[in-house]
Order: C-alpha cells, then sequence, then structure tokens
C-alpha cells in the first residue's frame, strides 16, 4: 500500500486521463493490469471446477448403477438392499414434463404473440412483460404450494397424480418460454410482414404462415430449454405428485413419481443401495436435461446458420 | 411495429368477414393467454396468502420476528428460517459476484471467436444440472471433506479475535457456509449471462478511445465500461440473490436442518424453502398453514427483489436506447 500512495496532492487512485501525467505510476499501472487479468482468467478456471467435479461424480458412480435392469425395473419396496430399478421415475419424468410442456409452450407462443405483434408498447403489454420477467423468479417450491394448496388437497381436492406435477412445472416453464419467444418474434424481419401485409392477408394470417414460421427454429430451442429446466425440478413435484413404485403413463389417475423426486428421497437413506440408486437416477436425469440442451442447441445453430 | 398497417384502403373492402373475425378471434385468444401471466400470478399470491391467514391469525407479527418453531406447542416463529435465508444467499453471492463478472469480462473482453463461445456454453452447461444432483452430489460427497476444511479454518482464523464470530467452532460439514458455497455456483451461470449482455451494450467505439489515450485494459475497463454497466450489474446480482433465496432441494440436503440465529457460518442452520421441502408433505392443521405462510414470505420477498432487479435493469436498457 506505501509503495503505491501517489505523492502528496495527486488524486488518489486513477481519475480519468491521470495516468497520462503520471509516467512514474506506469509499474503499478501494468502490475494492476495484470491482476485484473489474473482475476478474469482465474473465474474461469475456477468455475470449471465444480462443473467437472460434479458431472465426473454423477458419470462415475452412475455408470456403476446403470444396467438394463436399472432402467426397466420397478422401484423396490425394501430400497436397504440393491436390486429394482427406476422405471417409473423414468416414466414419471417424461410424462409429466410432456404434459407440463404441451400446456406452457402452446400458450407461451400466444402470449408472445400477443406480446410482440399486438400488443407492443400498450401498457397492458409492458405490464405482461414485466409480471412475466417477475414471474421467472417466483421459486419453484412456491408454484409446488400452490397447486399442492388449490388442487391436491384443499380447493378442488383432486388428490396427487402427475397431471398437478405438471401443472406446477407448466406455471414455471411459461414465463420462460414466453419471454424466448417474444425474443425470437422480435429478430423476425418486419419487411416480411409487409410483405404479408401487401398481399392482403390479416395480421392473424400474416403471424401464423409468416412470423411464426420464420420464427420457429428460435422457438423450438427457447421452449427445449424450458422443457430441460423443468424435467430436472424436484420441488415443485415433492406435494403435487404422490409417489408410486409402479410405472404409471397416466397423468390424470393416480400417484406418480420422478427421477429428480427419487434422488431426494434415496440419497437421503442410510443405506449404499439407496444412495447408489440416487446416483444412477441423477446419471439418467443429467443425460435427459443435457439431451434437450443439445438439441436445443442444435435447432438454434441451424437457425443461425440458415440466418446467415 | 405495433402501429404498422392498421388502416389502409384495402384492409377492409376486400376482406372476407370471417377473415375479420379470424384475426379479432385470434387476437383475443393471444390476449388471453398473456393474461394468463397475470391471473396466475394473483392466484399463486391469492390462494397461499388465504391459506396461510390461519397460521398468520394465531401468530400475528410474531411469525417474523419471534423465533420459536413448534408444530407441536402450536408455535411457529420463523425468524430463523428467514435469517437461514438470507445468510446462505449472502455467502453465495459474496463467492458468486467476483467469479461471475470475473468470467463475464473474460468472454468479453479476453476471450474472441471460438473460445468466447466455448466458455458461454460451458458456463451455461452448469445451470442446466438440475438443483437435485447439486445437492446430491454436496450431500454425499461435499459434506465429509469440507468439514475437516472448516475446522482447520476455525482453528486458525476461529482463533482471531473478531474473525471468531463468523469463523469459530464447533464446526459442520452441513451449514449455512456448504449451502452458500452450493448456491455460489448455481447462480454463477445467471449472474454471469446477465452482467455480460450488460456489457456488451458497451460501444467499442468508447473502449477505443480509453485504449487509444494509452490506458490499459483494466483502466479501460473503469473508464468506460463500469460506469455504464452499474445498474445492469446490479440488476444481475439481484436476480441472482432473487434465484439464490428460492433454491429448494440443494440448500435442504446440505444447510444441516437446525433452526438457529448464530453468526458462526460453519454451523447447521434452515432456511424457508428448505423447511417447507422437508416437512410439508407431513403437517397437518395449523402447521401446513404456517408452512404455506413461510412460502408466501418467501414469494413476497423474492417478488419484491425481482421486481427491483427488473426495474433497475428496464432503466439502465432504456438508457442505452434498448426497448
Amino acid at each position: 500500500m506505501t509503495i503505491t500512495t501517489p505523492r502528496a496532492g495527486s488524486p488518489v487512485g486513477p481519475e480519468p486521463g491521470s495516468w497520462i501525467l503520471e509516467p512514474h505510476m506506469s509499474r503499478r499501472r501494468r502490475v494492476v493490469n495484470s491482476l485484473a487479468t489474473a482475476w478474469m482468467v482465474g473465474a474461469v478456471l475456477f468455475a470449471l471446477v465444480p462443473l467437472v467435479v460434479i458431472v465426473g461424480y454423477v458419470v462415475v458412480r452412475g455408470a456403476g448403477v446403470i444396467d438394463l435392469g436399472f432402467l426397466t425395473g420397478d422401484i423396490p419396496i425394501v430400497t436397504q438392499f440393491a436390486g429394482g430399478g427406476i422405471a417409473p421415475a423414468i416414466v414419471g419424468t417424461l410424462v409429466i414434463t410432456a404434459t407440463a410442456a404441451c400446456m406452457a409452450i402452446p400458450l407461451g407462443i400466444l402470449a408472445a404473440v400477443y406480446l410482440n405483434e399486438y400488443g407492443g408498447q400498450k401498457p397492458l403489454a409492458r405490464l405482461i412483460r414485466f409480471m412475466a420477467d417477475v414471474m421467472t423468479g417466483v421459486p419453484s417450491i412456491v408454484m409446488g404450494l400452490f397447486v399442492a394448496t388449490i388442487w391436491v388437497s384443499g380447493g378442488l381436492r383432486l388428490g396427487y397424480s402427475g397431471f398437478a406435477g405438471s401443472l406446477a412445472l407448466a406455471a414455471l416453464m411459461l414465463p420462460i418460454v414466453i419471454r424466448s419467444t417474444e425474443e425470437m418474434l422480435r429478430l423476425v424481419p418486419d419487411d416480411i410482414r409487409q410483405a404479408s401485409d401487401a398481399l392482403g392477408a390479416r395480421r392473424w394470417r400474416t403471424v401464423m404462415s409468416v412470423t411464426l414460421p420464420a420464427a420457429l427454429p428460435g422457438i423450438v430451442s427457447g421452449a427445449m430449454l424450458a422443457v430441460a429446466r423443468a424435467a430436472g425440478e424436484t420441488a415443485p413435484l415433492l406435494f403435487t405428485i404422490g409417489i408410486t413404485r409402479k410405472a404409471n403413463w397416466n397423468p390424470f389417475e393416480g400417484t406418480n413419481t420422478a427421477l429428480s423426486q427419487e434422488i431426494w428421497n434415496n440419497a437421503q437413506q442410510p443405506f449404499v443401495a439407496a444412495q447408489d440408486r440416487a446416483w444412477g437416477a441423477a446419471l439418467t436425469l443429467i443425460v435427459l436435461v443435457f439431451a434437450c440442451t443439445i438439441v436445443a442447441r442444435a435447432v438454434a445453430a441451424r437457425f443461425s446458420m440458415a440466418r446467415r | 411495429m405495433a402501429e404498422r398497417l392498421e388502416t389502409g384502403p384495402m384492409r377492409t373492402g376486400s376482406m372476407k368477414t370471417g377473415d375479420v373475425w379470424g384475426d379479432r378471434a385470434f387476437r383475443a385468444v393471444a390476449l388471453a393467454a398473456g393474461l394468463l401471466v397475470l391471473v396466475a400470478l394473483a392466484l399463486i399470491a391469492g390462494v397461499t396468502t388465504a391459506k396461510a391467514m390461519p397460521a398468520f391469525r394465531h401468530e400475528g407479527v410474531g411469525f417474523v420476528t419471534t423465533n420459536d418453531w413448534d408444530p407441536n406447542k402450536d408455535q411457529f416463529g420463523a425468524l430463523a428460517f428467514i435469517y437461514g435465508t438470507l445468510v446462505a444467499s449472502a455467502i453465495a453471492l459474496v463467492f458468486a459476484v467476483p467469479l461471475s463478472f470475473g468470467i463475464a469480462l473474460f468472454t468479453t473482453e479476453i476471450a474472441k471467436g471460438r473460445l468466447r463461445s466455448l466458455v458461454t456454453s460451458v458456463i451455461d452447461l452448469l445451470a442446466t444440472i438440475p438443483s437435485v444432483v447439486y445437492g446430491l452430489w454436496a450431500f454425499l460427497v461435499l459434506t465429509g471433506p469440507i468439514k475437516g476444511v472448516y475446522q482447520a479454518i476455525a482453528d486458525t482464523l476461529g482463533q482471531v479475535p473478531g474473525f471468531a464470530a463468523l469463523f469459530g467452532g464447533p464446526v459442520s460439514g452441513a451449514a449455512f457456509m456448504t449451502a452458500g458455497l452450493i448456491l455460489a455456483v448455481m447462480i454463477t451461470p445467471i449472474i454471469t449471462s446477465l452482467s455480460r449482455e450488460a456489457m456488451l451494450t458497451v460501444a467499442q467505439d468508447d473502449k477505443n478511445a480509453a485504449l487509444a489515450m494509452g490506458a490499459t485494459r483494466w483502466e479501460m475497463l473503469r473508464v468506460a465500461v463500469f460506469p455504464r454497466v452499474r445498474s445492469g450489474l446490479t440488476g444481475a446480482v439481484m436476480l441472482g440473490l432473487g434465484r439464490a433465496m428460492g433454491e429448494t432441494i440443494a440448500v435442504a440436503f446440505v444447510i444441516g436442518s437446525n433452526a438457529q440465529i448464530t453468526s458462526k457460518l460453519f454451523q447447521p442452520g434452515d432456511s424457508m424453502a428448505s423447511v417447507i421441502a422437508h416437512n410439508f408433505g407431513e403437517a397437518t392443521g395449523l402447521a401446513r398453514s404456517a408452512l404455506i405462510g413461510l412460502g408466501v414470505v418467501l414469494f413476497a420477498i423474492t417478488i419484491a427483489v425481482n421486481m427491483a432487479a427488473r426495474l433497475v435493469t428496464r432503466r439502465s436498457a432504456r438508457a442505452l436506447g434498448a426497448r
């Protein structure tokens, strides 16, 4: 600190432009600049550590557990011993996430069409846009509590079901789909809308046959990322889908389970077999989620290639 | 965009009336989908608050100001959980903010081309790992060895007056600090990508002007970039904070589930989301209502943080001429 203290009277710290008049600070400047560079490079390297370590652990521990029996077997009654599988959880994750996607994606695209094609900068559109942003920040466990109180037990008393979980996931996905779709619609050049208008098409025809197709790859990519996010969620499912040991393909009837929930339940048991099951389920879940992400990236990459 | 071609001689005359109705119906459906966001948010707030009212009425202000959570005695003072949420999130920010800003600067100022997109997608990959997987790893792998690290810190730094309050023993593997560390990893991608977006709005001309004056890269950042992105970075940090406070499963795994208020970061604590996740399944009656009440408090805090963050970033975006 004492080395770098400037002469009395000169400003402390670099006032804009001051370095030009003070050549004696050049060594300090070089050191500070190197430190800053080291910070940036170090941050990237540091962030890689958890990624490599966590994914590495999941792959190594999970691969030791996964075999055909694990992927196709029912969930065992006694978790203490090895055996059985997680097929019902794979089915549950797929069914619940797909059902949620079927609700959230069309609604999200429609809402984005309203925002970008009709609403523009109207106060209502701006309010919806703002609230969609805010909604992306609502904790997922609150979505779960909401569905649990209005759908499962209180209010409608419809009980646990895959669909209840789908509702909570859809509430989570909706704002993500809206905002990513709107972003993509905004990229569609106005020229082609006007070309369609000039041919005498009504606005809704323009949207359906010109604007949406033009933005489709981007929309698909955004939707897939929302699906990936939802598929990995646990908190919204804990109080909504119940538990099952047999695969349940019907989201509307009977209790269900999911990979994330099986990880949560098994990991907390003191038995090695249960914890192994959690690692296996974790690898399965990560593969599913990464697959969604890779599809999304591939679609997006093709989109940007096509635009070039 | 909204004003374009609303009127025009060709539009009405030659149109079939069916098409006019088609347009109106389509617009109405799209608007309804948009309104769904407002309805959903209102319903979430309304329904959960209504269900939490019995507990709120039972406890009054004590719900958020006292620390005596005992469902068996119908006592529901949630202060320790609120405290735990705030402490774990604060720890997360302390680690995640310098990390995220460093990565964002690396991708905007140092890396070019392939390296830039590679680093960006690798960091984004961190965001796609499910929260339950972070929790699983931290719970089964991290809590053991990290206890030794905590012990070492408590034995050295914890003996120094002033630091003892934060780092003193006894230590536990599942603790505020463990939850904060895991949260830091989880919120780094979002803070990185948002601050990166903010940094990309600074014009290259401004940076070049600073460099042409003989500024080093760091000096260029200080005069040309940081003043412009201050509100953008603030918004990014606040959104990260909101994410950290609402995060449930990973925290529930490693925070230790101990309702205590202590300044010692290596001690177990509990967070609002974690308490809900652990207890809601078996809770009935007033206890259930109280857990929903915790959800309402969490909802209110995260919504407030998010709104503030969005307002801050919105303003900065508008100042820079974006929509």
